[in-house]
C-alpha cells in the first residue's frame, strides 16, 4: 500500500500549489531565455557570460533550479505512486518504488549542487 | 443479424477471461444495448449481467460498450455501434470481475462511504424541518442526480491506479454535494478529510469522467470547486 510519507509537502493542497507555482517560474525562465536569444541574434560568449554574471540573473536561475527540483519531485512522486504499486507490480513494488525515489532524489540533488557550482563560482 | 462480442469469465470454470461471439436478431430495430443482451440471454442463459430498472435510474447495468462506459439500458445501438457495426461488451474496467459483466464494486462503495454521504448538523433540530431557500437548493442541481453507476470512476485512470486512496469522480461529486448543502455544518471536517495528496489531488482534470456520465453530470467541475474550497480554507 502506498503511503504519503514521501510526498513533498505532506498535504495535497501544498503539493498542488507548489506544482503550479514552480510551473509558472519554469515557464517565465524559458520565455526569458528564448526572448534573450531572439533579441541577441549574434550572441557571443561574452554577452552570455555577462548575462549570467549579473546578480539578478544568478538569483533567477537559482530560483529556477529550485523550481525544477520541486516540480520534478512532485511529478515523479505522482508517477511512481501511480504505477509502482502493489496493485500493478505485486509485493516487490514498495522496494522498487523506494529505490526509484531514492535514485532520482539523489540525481535531483546532484543537479542542484552542480547548477549552483556553475552559477556562483 | 447483429454480431455481438461479449467478455466472458466464470472464475469457477475458466482459467482466464475470453471474448465470446454471438449473432443476435434485432429485426433491424434500434434497440437499447440492454435489450440486445436480454435477447442474447434467451439463447445463452449462462451470461451474468446486473440490471433492474431498464430506464437509467438504478445504475446497475454500467458496462463498457464498444470502448465507452455507459448504462446498457439507455444506450441505443445507433449510438454505440452505428450502421450495424459489431457490438463489443466488456465489464467496467479497473475493478475485479465477479463473473462475466458483473464487477466487484466494494472499493467504489468504500470511497463513497469515506465522504460521509449524509447530512451532518449539530445544531438543535427544528420542530418540523430544516428549511432551504430555492437558491440554496439550486446548488445541489447537477450533483444530487448521481445514481452511483460507477461509469465515471471506472473510466478514470487515477482511480484505476489508486482505487483505495483516490476518492474518484463519483465520490468527489457526492463530497461536493454535501459540502455545498446549506443544511450541513461539517464543512471543516469534510475538507480536513480531503486534504491529503490522494483523495482529491489525484485528479488530473482529463475529464474522462465527464465524457461518460449517463446523467450528464460534471465531476471535474465539482472537484474544481472542492479544490477552491480547500484553497480558501488554507489561505
Ligand atoms: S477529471 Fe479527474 S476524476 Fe475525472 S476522469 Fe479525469 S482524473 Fe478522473
Ligand atoms: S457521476 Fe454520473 S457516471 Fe458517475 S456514478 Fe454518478 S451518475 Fe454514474
Ligand atoms: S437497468 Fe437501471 S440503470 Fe440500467
Amino acid at each position: 500500500m502506498v503511503t504519503q510519507v514521501t510526498s513533498f509537502g505532506r498535504s495535497g493542497l501544498s503539493d498542488w500549489l507548489l506544482q503550479r507555482f514552480t510551473a509558472v517560474i519554469l515557464l517565465a525562465y524559458f520565455v526569458f531565455i528564448v526572448g534573450f536569444m531572439i533579441c541577441n541574434p549574434a550572441m557571443s560568449f561574452d554577452t552570455w557570460k555577462g548575462l549570467f554574471d549579473t546578480t539578478w540573473m544568478a538569483a533567477f536561475t537559482s530560483l529556477t533550479l529550485f523550481a525544477v527540483v520541486a516540480h520534478a519531485w512532485i511529478g515523479l512522486w505522482s508517477v511512481s505512486t501511480d504505477y509502482m504499486t502493489t496493485r500493478t507490480m505485486g509485493d516487490k513494488a514498495t522496494v522498487i518504488r523506494m529505490t526509484f525515489q531514492a535514485t532520482y532524489s539523489l540525481i535531483l540533488f546532484y543537479y542542484l549542487v552542480w547548477g549552483f557550482k556553475i552559477l556562483w563560482s | 443479424m447483429l454480431k455481438v462480442s461479449v467478455y466472458r469469465y466464470n472464475p469457477e470454470t475458466d482459467k482466464e477471461p475470453y471474448m465470446k461471439d454471438y449473432q443476435v436478431d434485432t429485426q433491424g430495430k434500434d434497440l437499447m444495448v440492454l435489450d440486445v443482451l436480454e435477447l442474447l440471454k434467451e439463447t445463452d442463459p449462462s451470461l451474468a449481467i446486473r440490471r433492474s430498472c431498464r430506464e437509467g435510474v438504478c445504475g446497475s447495468d454500467g458496462m463498457n460498450i464498444n470502448g465507452k462506459n455507459g448504462l446498457a439500458c439507455v444506450t441505443p445501438l445507433s449510438e454505440a455501434a452505428p450502421n450495424g457495426a459489431p457490438l463489443v461488451i466488456r465489464p467496467l474496467p479497473g475493478l475485479p470481475v465477479v463473473r462475466d459483466l458483473v464487477i466487484d464494486m466494494t472499493l467504489f462503495y468504500k470511497q463513497y462511504e469515506k465522504i460521509k454521504p449524509y447530512l451532518i448538523n449539530d445544531t438543535p433540530a427544528p420542530a418540523i424541518e430544516r428549511l432551504q431557500s430555492p437558491e440554496e437548493r439550486a446548488h445541489l442541481d447537477g450533483l444530487y442526480e448521481c445514481i452511483l453507476c460507477a461509469c465515471c470512476s471506472t473510466a478514470c485512470p487515477s482511480f484505476w491506479w489508486n482505487p483505495d486512496r483516490f476518492i474518484g469522480p463519483s465520490g468527489l461529486l457526492q463530497a461536493y454535494r454535501f459540502l455545498i448543502d446549506s443544511r450541513d455544518t461539517a464543512t471543516e471536517e469534510r475538507l480536513a478529510d480531503l486534504d491529503d495528496p490522494f483523495s482529491v489531488f489525484r485528479c488530473h482534470g482529463i475529464q474522462a469522467c465527464v465524457a461518460v456520465c449517463p446523467k450528464g453530470l460534471n465531476p471535474t467541475k465539482a472537484i474544481g470547486h472542492i479544490r477552491n474550497m480547500l484553497l480558501s480554507r488554507a489561505a
